[in-house]
């Protein structure tokens, strides 16, 4: 187990190095980040030169990347075009944007697993049919559209919520954006839950758990439950990394300052170091996830074992 | 709504039990201490005088610092604000006296010396400001501020402190209007804490204005409270603002038809057709110093052969403003009749019958016209511009659509987009462009100069289509060093006959600034950089 812990986390290495030098030759090749500082006139040629100078813009491309990196290890990752270091940024948008998350994923695993159960248990009735339908529609409509839609009928019409997030965050202000987030995978981990638990419901296993007599409550957690659940861990874990990066369209509608709005801004004022930055923890926290499903396998399958 | 509005309150109650203050800004006071809440951008450079080129910025620069003058928020004249007087006998030599009885927030007094480091901090190379070009018409601005190498002096020769509350300013050239442009943000006094700790004053600003800085979390929110010790007469008549930053100005327009927010000072495009409806009265649409024009390439010789400005003229034909600024704009844009703005007013040399049949629709003109300047280069051309900000894509294929009718071929002329801003402007500033492309220029103050000189004088700041008349030159220089401001006004108006003889650009509409207000507040007025007026509002 720990060899195995310990080769995944060399090989995230090169596909981190390799990931952090991709966006930066893209955001690279969209030209000199300068020429947009100064509004709608150029900028003076000795203060464009200057800043350039400042952001580290005025050297090779490879060059840039050395520093960046070397930087980074230090903790460093560079200051944004508003004199603010990106690193400030990071901790006002991470820990928003990781709640959203939360909420998300809690949302997807209690609501998403509970259908799915639901349904699996019932195929074929009339529940089962309503939420298949239920989730068609879910994903079939874009999530601008949920989210403009509970933002006009909650916040405008019933006002039951703000229409806005405060720049805090709190967790309450959080539910709403937090469903519409997550109302896509949601209803991905219905379906998935439902096929699974059908499918194993008639399972050797399952018939020996009921035919020796265990309660049922007990057959359907540890033994139906548990296993079905495998394929929906991995849906989920690969969701984690997918909600922080996608929450922009969320977090826009939202007005929620978190990962999305910094990705966002960084983009249109083609700020390499925010960009950059945020994308880099976004690949950290992409694959640490991914191990982390691949080392749940194990806990929820023990026929599952890492040499 | 009225039912609505029950329930709001009931949920924020309950909000408020839950998370201590979900529902911002506290309980809403009225009155005099009435506290407005109001839409914001993050501004997109360190918030410094000479170092804020964008509205976000100047937003709060308005508000914290007055300088010499101020431009009058109704007329747009330049009005004596901090100084007693400026005298000059030249137009090159100016002697400067502050008024007293003037303090910053933290008790320092305002004196000569304010200006006179804030002017060449703002001036200096070193410091990296992106107005610092504002100070180049000072003499020794060249030797702080080279235009290649290292600085050669540390402050501007042509400044120079003559006691508490006097000095003097050398130009390096005449300007008789150079006092009228003291009101722009960049000429603003600095502190003494701004020297000495620069971190912790960005953290938290220092200014002279009726507004002080309570506190500021960068990219979220600026609480303004109003400070008592302001000597001026506009002092502010709420108790503060609450700059809260939108990530996107139609979510601050839910919050505000929601009861959530007081104020929005950028009404999205997409809400135009219901603002009426939504806000009644309370929305504003009246006209700013910003202008649109179509630029040309002037470096490219497909686009500069001799006779081609009846090829411009006929294109500035074949747009029908008229229909564009009332379908695409909802008449939030006004056809553009001369190369100025209407606020600076007929005595500040606007003039709506200046381009007159040239920017009137008239596609069999056009077609004639276009035909004797001997045609389109290439038979076709697009329209550059960049689509990731203020609805230009919509205007543009309007344009294009307007231009291809009038021509009777649908394929004479395409938009041609570019992802960002920032992009855009690189391929501008490395004359890249291969045909028309967009222009816009908000005024820095309302001056006629302002709109003629950075954009289209040889070689100037703004002229990214590199235009160039030796004659429009010529009657520039002769309008600066003018020392009666009426002629200098009709010179500048005959050096813009030859922008239009010319058709330097196709000028499209002047944009109007655009806000909307809860019903808890009153006296709400944008100023012609199309920033509210806020210390005139009234809560309650």
């Amino acid at each position: 187990m720990g060899r195995y812990v310990t080769r995944r986390l060399l090989q995230m290495i090169p596909v981190f190095a390799g990931a952090t030098l991709l966006i930066f030759l893209m955001v690279n090749v969209m030209g000199d980040p300068v020429a947009g500082l100064c509004g709608e006139r150029e900028c003076d040629p000795a203060t464009a030169a200057r800043l350039r100078a400042e952001f580290g813009l005025d050297k090779p491309v490879w060059q840039q990347y050395l520093t960046y990196m070397g930087n980074v290890f230090t903790g460093d990752f560079g200051t944004a075009f508003n004199g603010q270091p990106v690193i400030e940024l990071m901790a006002d948008a991470f820990p928003v944007t990781i709640r959203l998350t939360l909420v998300a994923i809690l949302f997807e695993i209690v609501i998403g697993v509970g259908l799915g159960m639901l349904t699996g248990l019932r195929r074929g009735r009339p529940v089962d049919t309503g939420v298949l339908l239920a989730t068609l529609v879910v994903i079939a409509v874009p999530t601008f559209v949920t989210g403009l839609l509970l933002q006009l009928l909650l916040g405008v019409k019933w006002g039951w919520i703000r229409p806005s997030v405060s720049a805090e965050a709190p967790l309450d202000e959080l539910i709403v954006p937090g469903l519409v987030l997550a109302a896509v995978s949601l209803a991905y981990v219905t379906r998935l839950t439902r096929t699974s638990i059908a499918e194993n419901r008639r399972a050797d296993y399952v018939r020996t758990a009921i035919a020796k007599g265990l309660p049922r409550r007990r057959v359907m957690t540890h033994h139906l439950l548990r296993n079905s659940l495998i394929p929906v861990v991995t849906f989920i874990g690969a969701d984690v990394g997918a909600l922080m990066g996608g929450a922009i369209v969320t977090e826009r509608i939202f007005n929620i300052h978190g990962v999305g709005y910094q990705l966002y801004q960084g983009i249109l004022r083609q700020n390499t170091q925010t960009v950059v930055g945020f994308v880099t923890v976004l690949v950290l926290v992409f694959l640490l996830v991914n191990l982390l499903v691949d080392l749940l396998y194990a806990v929820l399958d023990p026929r599952i074992r890492y040499a | 709504m009225r039912g609505a509005a029950h329930v709001t309150r009931a949920a924020c109650a309950a909000a408020v039990v839950l998370a201590a203050g979900a529902c911002g800004g506290g309980a809403p006071a009225g009155g005099p201490d009435g506290i407005v809440t109001s839409s914001w951008g993050d501004p997109q450079n360190p918030l410094e005088p000479a170092n804020t080129n964008e509205v976000q910025g100047g937003k709060v620069l308005d508000m914290i610092f007055r300088g010499l003058k101020r431009y009058d928020p109704r007329t747009g004249e330049a009005q004596d604000m901090l100084a007693e007087r400026i005298d000059t006998d030249d137009s090159v030599n100016f002697t400067v006296t502050v008024k007293s009885g003037w303090t910053f927030s933290d008790g320092e007094p305002v004196t000569a010396k304010s200006f006179v480091d804030a002017w060449n901090y703002g001036a200096h190379l070193e410091n990296n400001q992106r107005n610092a070009y504002f100070f180049g018409y000072i003499k020794g601005y060249d030797q702080v501020h080279p235009a290649s190498g290292r600085p050669t002096a540390q402050t501007m020769s042509g400044l120079k402190v003559t006691g508490e509350r006097t000095f003097t300013v050398e130009l390096a050239q005449k300007f008789s209007t150079w006092p009228e442009t003291l009101g722009y943000a960049a000429f603003a006094p600095l502190p003494s804490s701004f020297f000495s700790d620069r971190d912790a004053w960005l953290a938290r600003p220092v200014g002279n204005g009726p507004y002080a800085v309570d506190s500021y979390t960068r990219g979220a929110r600026m609480s303004l409270r109003r400070w008592d010790g302001y000597p001026g007469d506009d002092k502010a008549r709420n108790g503060g603002v609450d700059l809260r930053v939108y990530t996107d100005s139609n979510t601050a327009y839910t919050d505000l038809t929601a009861g959530h927010l007081d104020l929005v000072d950028d009404v999205p495009a997409a809400q135009l057709r219901n603002v009426r409806a939504d806000l009644g009265d309370r929305y504003i649409n009246a006209p700013a110093g910003i202008i649109q024009t179509l630029a040309f390439p002037y470096y490219d010789p497909d686009w500069n052969k001799p006779g081609q400005e009846k090829v411009r003229r006929g294109l500035s034909m074949a747009i029908n403003r008229q229909q564009i600024t009332e379908t695409i704009f909802q008449r939030t844009r006004t056809p553009a009749k001369d190369w100025t703005s209407p606020v600076l007013g007929p005595d500040g040399g606007y003039d709506e019958g200046l381009c007159g049949v040239d920017c009137t629709y008239d596609p069999a003109r056009a077609r004639k016209l276009i035909a004797e300047g001997g045609g389109i280069p290439g038979g076709r051309f697009r329209i550059t511009y960049n689509a990731d900000t203020g609805s230009h894509r919509q205007w543009v294929d309007a344009v294009c659509n307007s231009v291809n009718n009038a021509l009777g071929d649908d394929r004479a002329c395409v938009g041609n987009p570019v992802g960002t801003f920032a992009d855009y402007r690189n391929q501008i500033t490395q004359a890249k462009m291969s045909g028309p492309f967009r222009a816009g220029w908000q005024m820095d103050y309302p001056l006629i100069q302002n709109f003629l000189q950075p954009l289209y004088y040889t070689n100037a700041s703004s002229n990214d289509g590199e235009w160039s008349n030796g004659t429009f030159d010529r009657l520039v220089d002769q309008a600066n060093a003018e020392t009666d401001p009426a002629k200098a006004i009709e010179t500048f108006k005959r050096a813009e006959g030859v922008v239009r003889d010319q058709m330097a650009a196709i000028p499209l509409w002047y944009q109007n600034g655009s806000a909307g207000y809860s019903e808890r507040i009153s006296n709400v007025s944008l100023n012609q950089f199309s920033v509210p007026v806020y210390e005139e509002i009234t809560v309650g």
